[in-house]
């Protein structure tokens, strides 16, 4: 029983029943495909390929291919690794964090960023298993036996936990986003009208009849996913963060990663939902469901977190002046006035000054602005990502290695591949799956509208002067029934 | 083997809410409720029974942990010890993360697997529902009509008295 203060905006405005629900949200999905979508998913489509050549030139010719060096050995590789994951979180948080947390307005935009999660960690998982030069032995990370060649895997590396961490994160968010899935295939398997499409959503939807057992149990299983995944979240960056921070490079070595790297991995995902949401609503026409007031609260959590990171910029290079080792000072001051000086002023821009704009009310609920931010937040925390890796390597301990990075054409072509992969995924999930959440969203209509459950400090449903019926029908009709045997 | 339902369907869940609770009391037996969204509430209305499937995550979650340390400890430990940075064979603050992962990752298979088979969904290429407008807007409460169909009359009013604005007959053959 969920006790709503009559003062709350309605989570879906434009008056919509249960019935409009499923018709806006199925009507592009049982639509031909549009001109727009079509040309859009040339384009992913375009960069796909682009990512297919690289990918093909990587695997040919060898790792040589990259513009990384002797000195430099992490560069856009792990950048782009670290990128795509962080981008990733902000799937789970909405799905699993805001759950818990009882936050109903999640339930419109947690469907299309739980998929942003598992299309970014993919995307993510392209880069450290290219790297390893030989990906047709990726198999090798995982405990084999040393009959296959290799010893039994190194339980004491953070690398080795990055393995379990993110392949656990994407399987785990595999299985929660289809589960949420099932009974809005089933919504579509009961309207489809060709037989591909009948016989392709019930395979799809597994049985399900939408019983009250089955939903009982299905809100018990949401749960316990939800509670074993809101701590998976936050020890994937975690880890994350443990493949830098266990090293002893300056810049690296520092203790404040793993929440440093939480909040930005959040911070760079809510750029990506918004920057997606912005788009879907408008193309999909679902700006009911999709509200200034869902893009104002995603704001505050972008501002936010944003906050938290830049307050991990300035504790990092307080703590390097603290501690008086001279190699971590020089890494930091180095950081922000060397050759990469660049980098890191986009980064400080980017992620600290401008996300500051939210606190204007006009910023946070201005489409235009939040959707320029939003891309400005995801090249500031990419240049995050750079930074940490790249300057910090290139000048280490020894000076006579000092190199300096620059990325080959197809660094360049893989990255952006693997957007063209991150978008041929999402186009074909906005096209063919129900984007937004229709079984969540229909529990979330009445909320805050004038005829909902207000708050009487009564149980609303065992209240029946309180609850609204349908008209003329009584709420408790006296019962007239007599059994006969 | 055919089954014949008299299917009341209802257009609100409070209405239907109600509608449960007297049908009950009037002691006629709900074969099922299918509804396009959970209704809060109506496990008790139902009289379903609390789920166990909590203690059954805790349980997978277990052999998950004990798994993972049991594999740890064995290959490094006993099987093939090598000496990592100086450190003991078997450094339990170092197995924590992986002791983590797959703590969640059996529980989450485990609880999916088990959701699969208690409520038996599996792939099936033709699903047959007792009102497609469940899986709409549509709340259909379905009761079993046995043998003799003298109470379908009877049993249609008393839905219709509870808020049902349609009362239908439906014939399902169990597969």
């Amino acid at each position: 029983m969920q006790h709503v203060s009559p003062v709350r905006e309605p989570l879906v405005t434009g008056g919509k029943t249960y019935h409009d629900i499923t018709q806006d949200v199925c009507r592009q999905v049982e639509a031909k495909p549009n001109i727009r979508w079509m040309a859009a998913l040339a384009v992913a489509l375009f960069f796909l390929g682009v990512f297919l050549y690289s990918v093909y030139r990587t695997l040919w010719y060898g790792i040589g291919e990259w513009g990384l060096n002797k000195t430099v050995g992490w560069a856009w590789d792990i950048t782009n690794f670290v990128w795509w994951v962080g981008i990733g979180h902000a799937g789970t948080l909405i799905s699993a964090v805001l759950l818990l947390f009882r936050q109903k307005w999640r339930s419109s935009i947690n469907r299309a960023a739980e998929a942003m999660t598992i299309f970014a960690v993919i995307c993510a998982a392209m880069f450290p298993v290219l790297h390893m030069g030989r990906p047709w032995q990726a198999y090798w990370v995982f405990p084999l036996q040393n009959t296959f060649g290799s010893l039994w895997a190194n339980f004491n590396s953070p690398l080795l936990w990055d393995v379990f961490a993110i392949s656990t994160y994407f399987s785990v968010s595999l299985v929660f986003w289809y589960i949420g899935l099932i009974p809005d295939f089933a919504t579509i398997r009961d309207r489809a009208k060709g037989p591909i499409a009948k016989v392709a959503y019930s395979m799809l939807s597994m049985n399900w009849k939408g019983s009250a057992k089955a939903w009982s149990r299905y809100e018990t299983v949401s749960l316990i996913l939800a509670g074993v995944s809101t701590p998976l979240v936050l020890s994937v960056h975690t880890i994350v963060s443990m493949d830098f921070a266990t090293s002893v490079v300056p810049g690296w070595h520092t203790t404040i990663f793993p929440p440093y790297f939480v909040a930005g991995a959040i911070f760079s995902g809510f750029a990506m939902v918004l920057t997606l949401m912005l788009i879907t609503r408008v193309v999909f026409k679902l700006e009911d469901y999709i509200t200034l007031e869902h893009i104002a609260l995603m704001n505050k959590i972008m501002m936010i977190t944003g906050s938290i990171v830049g307050v991990a910029y300035i504790t990092e290079f307080f703590i390097a002046w603290y501690s008086q080792v001279e190699f971590e000072q020089y890494a930091f001051i180095n950081r922000a006035t060397g050759p990469y000086w660049w980098a890191y002023a986009s980064m400080m821009t980017c992620n600290v000054i401008t996300p500051q704009l939210v606190w204007f009310r006009k910023v946070r609920y201005s489409i235009p602005m939040t959707f320029v931010l939003s891309i400005i937040v995801n090249i500031g925390m990419w240049f995050e990502r750079f930074v940490i890796i790249v300057t910090s390597l290139h000048r280490d301990y020894l000076p006579s290695s000092w190199a300096m990075f620059s990325p080959s054409i197809i660094d360049i072509g893989i990255y952006v591949g693997t957007m063209g992969l991150f978008f041929t995924l999402f186009l074909l999930f906005a096209k063919f799956f129900p984007v937004i959440n229709m079984a969540e969203v229909k529990t979330i209509l009445k909320y805050g509208v004038d005829n909902g459950p207000t708050y009487t400090g009564q149980d609303p449903h065992h209240a029946p002067t309180h609850h609204h019926a349908t008209p003329g029908v009584p709420a408790s009709a006296p019962v007239t029934y007599t059994k006969h045997d | 083997m055919t089954k014949r339902f008299a299917l009341g369907v209802f257009d609100d869940e409070d209405v239907l809410l109600h509608a449960i609770e007297n049908v009950r009391a009037a002691g006629v037996k709900i074969y099922d409720v299918f509804t396009p969204f959970p209704i809060h509430g109506i496990d008790d209305a139902l009289g379903i029974e609390r789920s166990r499937l909590p203690i059954a995550a805790f349980f997978y979650g277990l052999c998950g942990l004990s798994f993972a340390l049991w594999m740890q400890i064995y290959m490094l430990g006993f099987d093939w010890p090598m000496i990592i940075g100086g450190k003991p064979h078997i450094s339990l603050p170092a197995f924590i993360p992986v002791s983590f992962e797959l703590t969640v990752l059996f529980t989450c298979h485990g609880m999916a697997i088990t959701f699969f088979i208690i409520t038996s969904m599996y792939p099936k290429p033709k699903v047959q529902v007792m009102d497609v407008r469940s899986t709409d807007d549509k709340f259909v409460m379905a009761i079993e009509l046995k043998d003799d169909t003298s109470n379908l009359g009877q049993l249609t009013q008393l839905l219709r008295d509870n808020g049902a604005s349609e009362v239908n007959e439906k014939e399902m053959t169990k597969n």
